[in-house]
């Protein structure tokens, strides 16, 4: 079946082009850099070209003297105005601009507003700061040190970089089974800092209207309501007076969740100059300063018995947050979902402790689809398991199948206490194992290996928790994270859908039309998608941690079945029957036992705007609303092999196959889901093969450019090659469980797996990401080097 | 390097009407060549560059062209890398033109970068100059006062420094055909498209009979691994002579690691890199005699 042939059908499941690609394929996509509004000005950020430096002073006198500068704005003017620091997703503080000093290279320093970009640029020349240079904090693992230089003494008392120190499972009866084991590997392991790198870097434009007193703000961001609320606690502006629009975003991955102190800059801005304000960063500004993902130095290990039945897994983790603790996750979950280490195996025990500490980088933490960490949790086990299979001499696919989880077992509640709903693990592997040819690929290398060549063949297995949360157990900043959806359904039956996520390119505006249209028989045309625009969406928290379609995507089907039990009281109006006889086929409620006699939703939503009598106490139109607090989370899980091949000399490898098999439950939008899967297969193959943001001693990103971060390219990426399983979420009201970022958690240590399988014959067990030419050569001399800091 | 945002400062553009004309503005202050402006623009956006006048060459069609000239091939330095890499007369003489062209950048880039522009920018980890200097091209400058001809292995003199002066052009490369020879160009990148590594070019003009060849002259240029005009001679005198066979091959790869002097970045250590110098060399090598000899 082709793309197109569905298109519009009334059972909307199904593979139907994406409704936004008819604007971005024509460039009508329309981004925040794209909003142009009279006499708008235009601002610049000055940087901290250190990392960690006292400021004496800052002097402004030459760039305002500029004859294009219309401000020059600094911590100072901030101080004044009660917005020098701001909260953070993780209820810390973060400079907006620096007044005290800085704390890591590119911190915002000053922020001009002028004419043009051009000028605003020269001016941030003309701007003097004096700094008193400090000794950095550049290497998580002496953040701790005695003698480490105090980061925060912004705030009072602080006498170390010790950020939080968290723990879950079973310390005692974990111990216990590792003392009785027949086996026990352990192995550190690093999960370098990346960064998500969106095509569109972040900006806003802010225009506050002094005479309605109303800020506008159009902004790159995954979560234009939380913004919302933030920049009225923050600023203590009136809720109702903010406006935030989220227009066409250009890849978000996590990176756009939290507020850039350039969004409040251009926010103040405007209220300084009384004239809209636009910033926009370049690409050293994004990959320097804005959120990173991951740098989780992790230590885990594996009981297991010598036949192979994995018992327990401990880890422990410094997690390194930058100078300041900026990631974005539910407030009771520091490390994120990262207690998911578990995997997708059945434990007899768990336990795992993670410090979180200051460095002089810029802050974050969670970003790059991750999850909220599932996708360090998901490496550490995956690599775990190899480097057992390795110790054990067993095949690493056979090791999983005897490992995973049983179909039987779900719900299945981990040694961590999360429950998963549900699975058919082994029937996944399987499937990989047969869509890559498994057997043959082993002949193969054991072919190849006497002659002496690498080649490599490596397997992960993960189960991610998605679509936070239960508002019981899950806030962000104390706002619980339940998303609304509003349906409203015009006279000739087209249908107006409002919802509180905010795509970034991963196809709402198709999925959630879908959705509706499959719950009302109508087609998925007939039915616009509004988003990102808080004065014309319900409340909800944003786009992130996979949880659209697990959330809205609940909230919308749960809506569109409320407007679908109204249409049922005024067909049975139309009908003269009793809406007890009324029964749903799909694309009619039709009276039993005479289907002949129904009526289709259009129909039936100009007869409750006309004139039809309806029974008493009914309402007329059709429109609803709903708010969904999801039970559970959903837990999607995927297969993947990837074949690899290395060659010695050089420390190249070349890519030649990655095969997924994921589970998402219930697939809305096949072609959507693929193109995610895509995406994040080569996501995995950029942070397992070439990505890294490391530091120098003095605490210079080395990551600064497309020339030094590395994206791959179609030449480093095969044909993927996919399949899939469907196990439906038993509580979603669909069974759709996510697929954001599966492949972006899974491919990765597919990857690396496939690369150390490839080295086995130099006895190597493990090598930290990236694995460059360099690293593995290293590597193959038994000399790998530290990938997070400088290579001297 | 300091976090600023990335546009240019205030820069004068004219557009270069003849050769003539060109080099009249390129004689006045700050003035500054653009070619494909694939190096020079972002220069300009990180402001490491800012000259005052750009002078705009590429209207300058009669530098673009790749032709034989007797027993020399000329390629003119607004000839783009995507030309060269296309050209069946380079591919066919210099081979190691080709290898080092498929591996520079991207399409967009080799679709406007020059041939000239990636001379004269002198970066110390550019393709061309190491394939250039291993085939001992001369390049022709022009200014006011006339034309000259250097041979490339003294046009660069340090990192982004070559001899080209206030006022003049570099206007075309000129390359030796010798009989009985062939080349290679080799590189390792983390990325496609990335700059590299190290990269190798070797040149070899096989005498003796054929099953049993000998190195009558040998070329070996070296990229991104601080080899002094990118040439590892050393190594090319001791093949001077030797076997074209493996032994020779791997010793002369050890000779040119020895005298080069690669710096560790985030591309990779000191030492990966003088290792790759050898294990290049010597790859280099052995396809370019295969190649000679008919072999591949
Ligand atoms: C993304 C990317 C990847 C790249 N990867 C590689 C790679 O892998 N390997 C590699 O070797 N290179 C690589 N390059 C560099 C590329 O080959 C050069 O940037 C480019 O070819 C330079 O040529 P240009 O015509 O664009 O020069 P320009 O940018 O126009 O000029 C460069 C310099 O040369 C001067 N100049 C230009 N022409 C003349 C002339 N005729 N006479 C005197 N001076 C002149 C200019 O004034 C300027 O100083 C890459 C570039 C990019 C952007």
């Amino acid at each position: 079946m082709t793309a197109t042939e569905q298109h519009g059908a009334p059972a909307a499941f199904g593979p139907m082009r994406r409704k936004e690609d008819a604007r971005f394929v024509r460039g009508r996509g329309s981004y925040v850099d794209d909003i142009v509004l009279p006499g708008m000005l235009h601002g610049a950020v000055l940087r901290s070209p250190h990392a960690h430096a006292r400021i004496t002073s800052i002097d402004t006198a030459a760039a305002e003297a500029h004859p294009k500068v219309k401000a020059v704005i600094t911590g100072q003017t901030l101080a004044g105005l009660n917005l020098a620091w701001m909260p953070t997703l993780s209820n810390d503080t973060q400079a907006v601009l620096a007044t005290d000093k800085v704390r890591f290279q590119g911190q915002e320093v000053a922020f001009v507003v002028a004419e043009d970009r051009y000028s605003a640029r020269d001016a941030l020349e003309l701007i003097e700061v004096d700094y008193e240079a400090l000794p950095a904090v550049v290497d998580a693992r002496r953040a701790l040190d005695a003698d480490a230089p105090v980061i925060r003494d912004d705030v009072d008392g602080r006498t170390d970089n010790h950020i939080f120190d968290w723990e879950t499972g079973a310390a005692a009866r974990t111990e216990e089974v590792f003392r009785d084991a027949e086996v026990t590997v352990a192995e550190d392991i690093l999960y370098p800092r990346v960064h998500p790198a969106p095509l569109e870097t972040c900006g806003a434009v802010a225009d506050f209207d002094k005479v309605t007193g109303k800020l506008t703000v159009w902004e790159t961001t995954q979560a234009p309501h939380a913004h919302r609320t933030l920049y009225a606690i923050v600023a203590g502006l009136p809720e109702h007076k903010i406006r935030v629009i989220s227009p066409d975003i250009g890849g978000g991955f996590g990176g756009k969740v939290g507020i850039y102190p350039g969004y409040v800059c251009a926010v103040v801005g405007s209220i300084v100059t009384g004239k809209p304000v636009k910033w926009v960063e370049d690409r050293s500004e994004n990959l320097m300063s804005t959120a990173f993902a991951r740098d989780f130095h992790m230590r885990g290990e594996v009981a297991a018995s010598r036949d192979g039945r994995i018992r327990a897994v401990r880890v422990s983790v410094l997690a390194d947050h930058g100078a300041f603790n900026g990631t974005a996750q539910p407030t009771k979950y520091p490390a994120g979902f990262f207690g998911v280490f578990t995997g997708s195996y059945d434990l007899e025990a768990a336990d795992c402790k993670v410090t979180g500490v200051y460095t002089n980088k810029a802050p974050g933490g969670v970003a790059y689809a991750c999850s909220f960490r599932i996708t360090e949790a998901v490496y550490l086990v995956e690599r775990m398991v190899d480097v057992l299979a390795y110790r054990l001499g067993m095949d690493p696919a056979e090791l999983r199948m005897r490992n995973l989880l049983r179909p039987d077992q779900f719900p299945y509640s981990s040694q961590t206490g999360w429950v998963y709903d549900s699975g058919d693990y082994q029937r996944q592997l399987a499937l990989a194992m047969e869509l890559a040819g498994y057997q043959e690929l082993r002949a193969e290398q054991r072919e190849r290996r006497e002659r002496g060549e690498l080649m490599g063949i490596g397997v992960s297995f993960f189960t991610e928790a998605v679509g936070a949360g239960p508002r019981k157990h899950m806030d962000i900043l104390g706002l619980g994270m339940a998303d609304g959806a509003d349906l409203q359904m015009h006279p000739t039956g087209k249908a107006v859908l409002r919802i509180s996520v905010q795509t970034q390119g991963q196809g709402h505006e198709t999925t959630f039309a879908q959705i509706v249209a499959n719950e009302l028989g109508i087609p998925a045309d007939d039915v616009e998608v509004v988003h990102g625009d808080t004065d014309s969406t319900p409340f909800g928290l944003g786009t992130y941690g996979s949880r659209s379609t697990p959330v809205s995507g609940a909230a919308t089907a749960v809506v569109a079945r409320k407007v679908r039990e109204r249409a049922r009281i005024v067909a049975s109006a139309m009908l003269e029957v009793s809406p007890d006889d009324l029964e749903w086929d799909g694309a009619r409620w039709f009276v039993r036992g005479d289907p002949d006699q129904g009526k289709t939703i259009p129909e039936i939503a100009f007869a409750a705007h006309s004139s039809l009598e309806l029974p008493d106490g009914v309402e007329g139109h059709l429109d609803a609303q709903t708010v969904y607090n999801p039970p559970s989370l959903t837990y999607p899980s995927g297969a993947y092999i990837c074949v690899v091949e290395v060659d010695p000399g050089t420390g190249g490898v070349k890519l030649r196959r990655l095969v997924a098999v994921d589970d998402c439950g219930v697939r809305i939008n096949p072609m959507i889901v693929e193109g995610q899967v895509h995406g994040g297969l080569a996501d995995g193959v950029g942070m397992a093969l070439m990505q890294v943001i490391a530091f120098d001693s003095d605490g210079n990103c080395l990551g600064g450019s497309f020339m030094d971060y590395l994206l791959p390219t179609a030449m480093e990426c095969p044909s993927w090659e996919l399949g899939e399983t469907v196990t439906p979420s038993p509580h979603h009201p669909i069974g759709a469980k996510g697929v954001g970022e599966s492949a972006t958690v899974g491919s990765p240590p597919a990857v690396v797996n496939a690369v150390i399988d490839a080295l086995r014959p130099y006895g190597v067990r493990h090598a930290d990401m990236p694995l460059t030419p360099a690293q593995i050569w290293r590597t193959i001399q038994g000399r790998p080097f530290r990938t997070d800091l400088a290579i001297t | 390097m300091m976090p600023g945002m990335q546009v240019p400062s205030h820069v004068e553009y004219e557009r270069a009407t003849s050769l003539e004309h060109a080099l009249t503005l390129l004689a006045g202050p700050d003035a500054r060549a653009l070619a494909g402006g694939h190096s020079l623009i972002p220069m300009m956006k990180l402001r490491l560059a800012a000259p005052e006048l750009l002078v705009d060459i590429n209207g300058l069609t009669e530098l673009s062209f790749i032709r034989l000239d007797g027993d020399e091939l000329r390629i003119g330095a607004l000839t783009r890398h995507a030309d060269l890499l296309g050209s069946a007369v380079a591919g066919e003489y210099f081979p190691i033109l080709t290898d080092a062209e498929r591996v520079i950048a991207d399409p967009v880039v080799r679709n406007w970068g020059t041939i000239g522009g990636s001379l004269c920018q002198a970066d110390p980890s550019e393709d061309l100059p190491a394939a250039f200097a291993a085939l001992r091209a001369t390049v022709v400058i022009r200014g006011a006062g006339g034309v000259r001809t250097v041979p490339v292995r003294e046009f660069h003199v340090g990192p982004y420094e070559t001899v080209v002066g206030p006022g003049e052009l570099l206007t075309e490369v000129r390359v030796p055909v010798l009989p009985r020879s062939s080349s290679a160009h080799l590189k390792v990148h983390r990325r496609a498209g990335d700059w590299p590594v190290a990269a190798a070019g070797a040149v070899l003009r096989l005498g003796g009979p054929a099953a049993a060849p000998v190195v009558e002259a040998a070329g070996i240029g070296l990229t991104a691994v601080g080899a002094p005009h990118f040439v590892a001679a050393e190594a090319e005198e001791f093949l001077r002579g030797r076997p074209a066979d493996e032994e020779s091959f791997a010793a002369a790869g050890a000779i040119a690691a020895d005298h080069c002097r690669p710096v560790a970045d985030q591309r990779g250590p000191e030492d990966y890199k003088r290792h790759l110098a050898a294990e290049l060399t010597a790859r280099a090598l052995r396809q370019a005699a295969a190649r000679a000899l008919g072999e591949a």
